[in-house]
């Protein structure tokens, strides 16, 4: 089987380093890691915004330029959270809190580089888990039927809202919501038409990219204006500087192979968000560590660990999604909005039936990362300039590419005004501290649901044991009850403790859009 | 004790009006047919759904009421009417400007007037900006990319 699937990756590697595919990948990557370094942007908002761009493009191209903007961005997060404590996307929040003092210190560029070395080391560690994984993942996906898929499908649902970041109640209702929406529009088994408040626009389901531009760019921007101010001190970053020292590279190599398993192993695990994985690989350092008092100073260990844990993340999180069709977070959902929308049905089929788009993405992940660092050396000088780009002319100049480009998707004016409620819809769940990122999770994975739910009842004749028979959705059910249960006893616990008096020690994670 | 009402507050009433949404969404979703648990007609998933979103909007709502008052006061911030009036506009305009009139007025109109939002941005900065904005629109996306819309008249 290893040898089946290094032939499969040498062929992966043919695809990937095609000139014409690799110009994309290139294009991706350098986008992304421009967007990323852009304050309030993330990695949803650049694939987004340049998802339009793909609808006319070969599946693979398109793909490989898709997860270039991913991982691109999420280098260019790291910078501004390094070099100016500007978290620009929620999972480089804890990056800030070891990486700015060491900023302070004038180790900035140090700290770049541990970066730059720890997402190298994590990611080839995920691409590595990808290519042994993902066979097995095919051997037992065959066995899946309707019930099998609805019930690791509410485990993804159910995991996603819990253990995003917040009230685990208030993620379930954000799920549910996003659900609610993936009913709009024409129903495949009847053909009834539901929700579409008389809209022939909306018969054809609520268009993909203008509910995350909406939640994810327009509410961001309705949240931030006026709030946003970038520092604006001269931080000047030079090639040398990132140049780690041999003691620096020892401190940062164990902590960096931690992060990587704690992101290994969350990745693996539908709806786990990503802001969660950093936190948890910084919190598992500064529990481990023999001088914590380092900690909060510029402590070189904080800043690997979570990096790493991001990226092998990334990377892992593809296995999921390619071959169940399942995303572990929102970013995951959106490209797998994307591949339905090229028409290619993830599952287990996908791997040999779209070996080239597979095997392609796989080999990308590492011409991409190299492309990554080749890049981020000579260029860090302009992405620190890029990072004072004042937010009152970021913003104005984003509503457009995003009504522009949601308009693109179908030549439809309509979307452009969903863009417009949505955005308002998730501005206002924001104030009350509600997770929006689960509601595109739940839009994705919502006709699924229903139809596998469906199917699997009408062929067990109404009777809902049936998720519990059988061994593979069994298991997924169980976990979901013990998830809920574990979710239920955490909150009990936390308000016994509050009862008394006691100071919560644990991690508080910042609200914000994941 | 003294309860901060605003935490109460904001998960008590988000919470009721989840409640209200998924009665109304259930609602409408049982004026589809429902069927039963073997033949499930296009209603029974919506009405659902509705179920556990007011369910779900129970208990926070319920939390909310019960929670004990945070340890360090919320700084509270003041709602930017006039930034989401500006940004909301500017799309509106965006719209009803592309459909009518073209590309080249639609695009500097949503830059220019959400410029706005930003109470630091003056007549000048936002001028110069949607200008630029405009430029890039007409080069990248109408001659670029070949966007459906014309530069200017109906579309």
């Amino acid at each position: 089987m290893i040898w089946q699937s290094l032939s499969d990756l040498w062929f992966g590697f043919g695809v990937a380093l095609e000139p014409h595919n690799l110009m994309w990948s290139f294009f991706g990557v350098l986008v992304g890691n421009l967007i990323g370094v852009l304050p309030g942007m993330g990695a949803l908002s650049a694939i987004a915004m340049l998802l339009p761009l793909t609808y006319t493009m070969h599946p693979v191209p398109a793909f490989l330029m898709l997860a270039g903007i991913f991982y691109g961005s999420q280098y260019g997060g790291a910078i501004g959270a390094i070099l100016l404590n500007l978290p620009s996307h929620p999972p480089h929040a804890v990056t800030c809190i070891e990486g700015f003092p060491l900023t302070r210190k004038g180790k900035g560029g140090t700290a770049l580089g541990i970066t730059m070395i720890a997402s190298f080391f994590a990611a080839s560690v995920g691409i590595i888990v990808m290519i042994l994984a993902s066979p097995l993942l095919v051997a037992i996906a065959f066995k899946f039927g309707p019930k099998e898929i609805f019930s690791i499908m509410l485990l993804g649902l159910i995991a996603g809202s819990t253990m995003a970041r917040g009230s685990p109640m208030k993620g379930i209702a954000m799920t549910t919501f996003g659900l609610m929406l993936g009913t709009v529009g024409t129903d495949v088994n009847s053909g009834v038409q539901r929700f579409t408040l008389g809209f022939p626009e909306l018969s054809d389901r609520v268009e993909l990219v203008a509910l995350a531009m909406g939640l994810f760019g327009v509410a961001d921007f309705l949240r931030h204006v006026n709030h946003m101010h970038v520092i604006t001190e001269s931080r000047t970053v030079k090639l040398r500087d990132m140049r780690p020292s041999k003691a620096e590279m020892k401190q940062a190599f164990w902590p960096m192979v931690r992060g990587t398993a704690v992101g290994t192993v969350f990745g693996a695990m539908p709806g786990t968000g990503p802001t969660i994985t950093t936190f948890i690989a910084y919190a598992l350092e500064r529990r481990i560590t023999k001088t914590p008092e380092r900690f909060g100073h510029g402590a070189i260990e904080g800043v690997a660990a979570p990096e790493a844990a991001s990226h092998s993340k990334t990377q892992v999180d593809f296995i999921p999604t390619m071959t169940l069709g399942i995303p572990g977070d929102a970013v995951m959902a959106l490209l797998l909005g994307a591949l339905l929308i090229q028409g290619i049905q993830p599952g287990p089929q996908l791997i040999t039936e779209h070996a080239d788009l597979f095997w392609g993405l796989i080999a990308s992940f590492w011409v991409g990362n190299i492309l990554l660092v080749i890049l981020n050396v000579p260029m860090i000088g302009i992405w620190v300039r890029m990072l004072r780009v004042p937010y009152r002319y970021l913003f104005p100049s984003a509503l457009f590419f995003i009504a522009i480009g949601v308009y693109s998707t179908n030549n439809s004016l309509f979307e452009v005004g969903e863009v417009l409620v949505f955005g308002v819809v998730g501005a206002i769940l924001m104030a009350y501290d509600y997770p929006v990122a689960t509601i595109l999770l739940g839009y994705v994975l919502g006709p699924l649901v229903e139809e596998n739910f469906r199917r699997a009842l009408l062929l067990s004749r109404g009777d809902l044991t049936v998720f519990f028979q059988g061994g593979i959705s069994a298991t997924f059910m169980t976990v979901c009850i013990l998830l809920v249960v574990g979710q239920l006893w955490f909150a009990w616990r936390a308000a016994r403790r509050r009862k008394r008096g006691e100071i919560d020690d644990a991690i508080v994670v910042p609200v914000a859009a994941e | 004790m003294r309860r901060d009402v605003r935490t109460l507050d904001k998960d008590f009433w988000s919470g009721a009006g989840l409640v209200v949404a998924g009665i109304v969404y259930a609602g409408f979703g049982a004026r589809y047919s429902i069927g039963s648990l073997s033949r499930m007609g296009p209603g029974f998933f919506p009405v659902a759904l509705g179920a556990i979103l007011a369910l779900s909007g129970v208990a926070i709502a319920i939390a909310g009421w019960l929670a004990a008052p945070p340890a360090v006061p919320v700084e509270r911030r003041k709602p930017e009417w006039r930034a989401w009036f500006l940004i909301s506009a500017s799309i509106v305009a965006f719209v009803a400007i592309a459909e009518r009139v073209g590309l080249v007025p639609a695009a500097f109109a949503i830059v220019f007037i959400s410029a706005f939002a930003d109470r630091d941005n003056r007549w000048r900065q936002a001028m110069v900006l949607a200008l630029a904005i405009t430029a890039i629109a007409v080069v990248v996306f109408w001659w670029a990319l070949q966007i459906q819309l014309p530069l200017f008249g109906k579309q």
